[in-house]
């Protein structure tokens, strides 16, 4: 989890498992997450552990969320979006769009 | 002129000069210098503004308000204002998933096969090979300044600017949750480096980073890890890290130093060389520096991180007993590694570097890869740090400008000259550095059987080195029994972990074991974005034995 040490300028409001986060324009969405307290984003898909964002640079792939209907987006390479509205993934990704398991 | 930002696939030109993935200092430098000679050029980075790793959130951030950071990182501001003011194409937010390199260059024999290095090399198991003597992959066994120099017989490549010596490449990308493909006269990866990962239990784990994580968390939003902080691992840049940290005001419990005392005496030999580099004033002060404010373990072994569904603290060995700290956030670092997954499912040869442990795609001194038109220049072909990526992307830039034909040799001698000597300044002391901050194996190939190395497909060390024990021949092969690499990360988190547990099992050099072999697309792509492509005439016909002029005919018979 993260605290942002200088205020956002540009709030940007998006939804997380129905709950309504604020960010800032310009964010992506792992960090707003992080700085929203969000601490697991996802089950991982063999063990259903909890996991979290680790790499925030597009490498690790941990960050996985499904973003208005668009699974497996990585959440640190995405730019929060006024409206977005972003779920958390457990398990495995189904082939039928957008759906969660 | 200045930059045009690019925003949709449809805004993209169907061919351009020059294709730089990445932006980074090496992949903005190699752009502003290319389209100052008038190439057109085009940037593709996945970030969402300019910068790279060490200059990211630079066009956002101000040294008011964020005055965390330090000189090294304002420097950035001059990189990306030259870049913004030139006549480039980016693409921010644009994920480059595959390269085609031209397979039948213009005006020239191809360079496979011609006494270079031979496409890429694969062992009998397919494993990438680290050396066919007496070709270039055996210049790795030379320290680190004089990579580059043993250059080897490129008999197109080193008479630049006597016409055309490449073809056309093409790339497959992504924005915007659309794909297209581009053409390219020439391709300079740019695409940095990564974190090496660093395997031990408890690091998949809510609340572990790595440093870099929160670095970037820094970087982009001026966000610290909330309560108590442990940083462990080694390398230059964890320190840097914690310093920049304790200025932001974070808390830190402790930073566990995990670097091996065994390699001071191999380090010993390159000081002198250290000595006279720009980074002995730096690197003093901020390892004084961090040791003042912060509680610093060193000689860390058998480290652990402690929670059920989240980071509660580590468990370690240090001084000859067991120790633990709580805590709320543990970052993990241990160097870093040259991203090289594009340029190896490109094709380009892999090459083991001895000094920084890992692999990297074969140049030649100007940064032209094993393949025609393709170069590689930054971090992703060899660790050198910033200044140095800027530099080696100006020297790719001009030796691609001289391939493609647009500058003559004379054009660019100068310049490259001036490049090359600067080159050399920043390489100084980094075999001092690469040697000093050699990971310890424990950190390298996990002990423990349960540690997770897979995290995608949640492989553990005991069940790899009980396959291996088996007789698997490589990391391919590893990958086909257990799944390890096989998700979507592909291999990035895990792959050189399997090869050193490989490497310990077998008691052979890693580069004998190789690493994973990748194939596009790098990144995992929608079935509706390829679906959704511009169809070529030649793909059309290849699926429906008919030209698109015959279907047009058709539906108008149809029609009528
Ligand atoms: C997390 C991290 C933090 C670092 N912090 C520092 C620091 O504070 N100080 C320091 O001196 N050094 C730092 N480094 C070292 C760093 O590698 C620098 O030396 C420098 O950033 C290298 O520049 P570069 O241009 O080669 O690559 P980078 O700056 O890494 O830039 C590469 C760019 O390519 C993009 N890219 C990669 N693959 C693709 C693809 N397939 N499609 C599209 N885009 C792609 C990346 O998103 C990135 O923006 C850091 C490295 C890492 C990994
Ligand atoms: S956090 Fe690693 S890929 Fe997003």
């Amino acid at each position: 989890m993260l605290l942002r040490i200088r205020e956002p300028a540009e709030p940007v409001t998006f939804s997380f498992n129905g709950r309504s986060v604020t960010a800032a324009r310009g964010d992506t969405l792992a960090v707003a997450l992080l700085a929203a307290g969000v601490d697991t984003v996802r089950e991982s898909v063999v063990g259903g552990e909890p996991r979290a964002p680790y790499c925030l640079m597009g490498v690790c792939f941990e960050c996985l969320v499904t973003v208005d209907g668009i699974q497996n987006r990585q959440s640190c390479l995405v730019e929060v979006r006024q409206g977005m509205v972003v779920t958390s993934q457990s398990g495995a990704r189904l082939v039928c769009g957008g759906q969660n398991r | 002129m200045s930059m045009r930002v690019v925003t949709e696939a449809g805004q993209l030109a169907l061919h351009y000069d020059l294709v730089v993935v990445g932006a980074g200092p090496a992949g903005l430098s190699a752009a502003t210098e290319a389209a100052a000679a008038g190439a057109s050029v085009l940037v593709a980075d996945e970030n969402l503004a300019p910068g790279g790793q060490i200059y990211r959130g630079i066009t956002r951030n101000t040294p008011e308000r964020q005055d965390f950071f330090g000189k090294d990182y304002w420097k950035g501001r001059a990189i990306t204002d030259a870049f913004a003011a030139s006549s480039v194409d980016y693409a921010a937010a644009t994920t480059v998933w595959s390269l085609d390199a031209a397979t039948s260059p213009l005006s020239s024999s191809p360079r496979r096969g011609e006494g270079g290095p031979k496409g890429r090399m694969r062992g009998p198991s397919g494993q990438v090979l680290p050396c066919d003597a007496p070709s270039p992959p055996c210049r790795d066994l030379l320290p680190a300044g004089e990579k580059g120099q043993a250059a080897p017989s490129h008999s197109i490549c080193d008479s630049p600017a006597s016409g055309e010596k490449t073809g056309v490449a093409t790339l497959g990308l992504t924005l915007a949750g659309a794909a297209r493909m581009v053409s390219a006269r020439a391709v300079i990866l740019a695409t940095g480096a990564m974190e090496r990962p660093m395997a031990v239990p408890g690091w998949t784990l809510p609340g572990v980073m790595s440093a870099g994580a929160a670095q970037i968390a820094l970087k982009s939003v001026s966000g610290i890890p909330a309560g108590r902080i442990v940083l462990a691992g080694c390398g230059p840049l964890l320190y840097l890290l914690a310093d920049q940290l304790l200025r932001a005001g974070a808390d830190i419990a402790a930073l566990l130093d995990t670097a091996d005392s065994k390699q001071r005496m191999a380090a010993l030999r390159h000081l002198p060389d250290f000595l006279l580099s720009p980074y002995v004033a730096k690197g003093l002060s901020l390892l004084l520096g961090v040791r003042r404010r912060a509680r610093v373990i060193s000689g860390v072994t058998e480290l652990a991180i402690a929670g059920s569904n989240h980071a509660e603290g580590v468990r370690f060995r240090a001084g000859g007993r067991q120790d633990a700290i709580a805590a709320d956030c543990v970052l993990l670092h241990q160097g870093i590694i040259p991203g090289i997954n594009l340029a190896s499912a490109a094709g380009c040869t892999i090459e083991w570097n001895d000094t920084q442990r890992a692999f990297q795609p074969w140049t030649d001194s100007h940064g032209r890869t094993s393949l025609a038109g393709v170069l590689s220049a930054g971090d992703g072909a060899g660790i050198g740090g910033a200044e140095h990526a800027a530099v080696c992307g100006r020297i790719a830039a001009l030796a691609a400008l001289a391939d493609i034909g647009l500058l003559s040799s004379s054009q660019s001698a100068g310049r490259l000259a001036g490049l090359e000597k600067k080159r050399q300044t920043y390489r100084r002391g980094r075999t001092f550095l690469d040697t000093l901050y050699r990971p310890a194996r424990q950190f390298l190939a996990p002990p423990d059987p349960d540690t997770m190395v897979c995290r995608c497909e949640e492989v553990r060390a005991g069940t790899l080195r009980q396959v291996i024990a088996l007789g698997v021949p490589g990391p391919n092969q590893l990958k086909t029994f257990v799944r390890c690499g096989m998700g979507p990360c592909q291999g990035r988190m895990c792959a050189s972990t399997v090869t050193e547990i490989m490497a310990e099992e077998r008691g052979v050099s890693p580069a004998e074991i190789g690493t994973y072999r990748l194939r596009a697309p790098v990144k995992p792509l929608r079935l509706a974005e390829l679906g959704a492509l511009p169809q070529t005439p030649a793909a059309v016909f290849a699926v429906t034995g008919r030209t698109p002029e015959q279907h047009s005919l058709e539906e108008e018979g149809k029609n009528r």
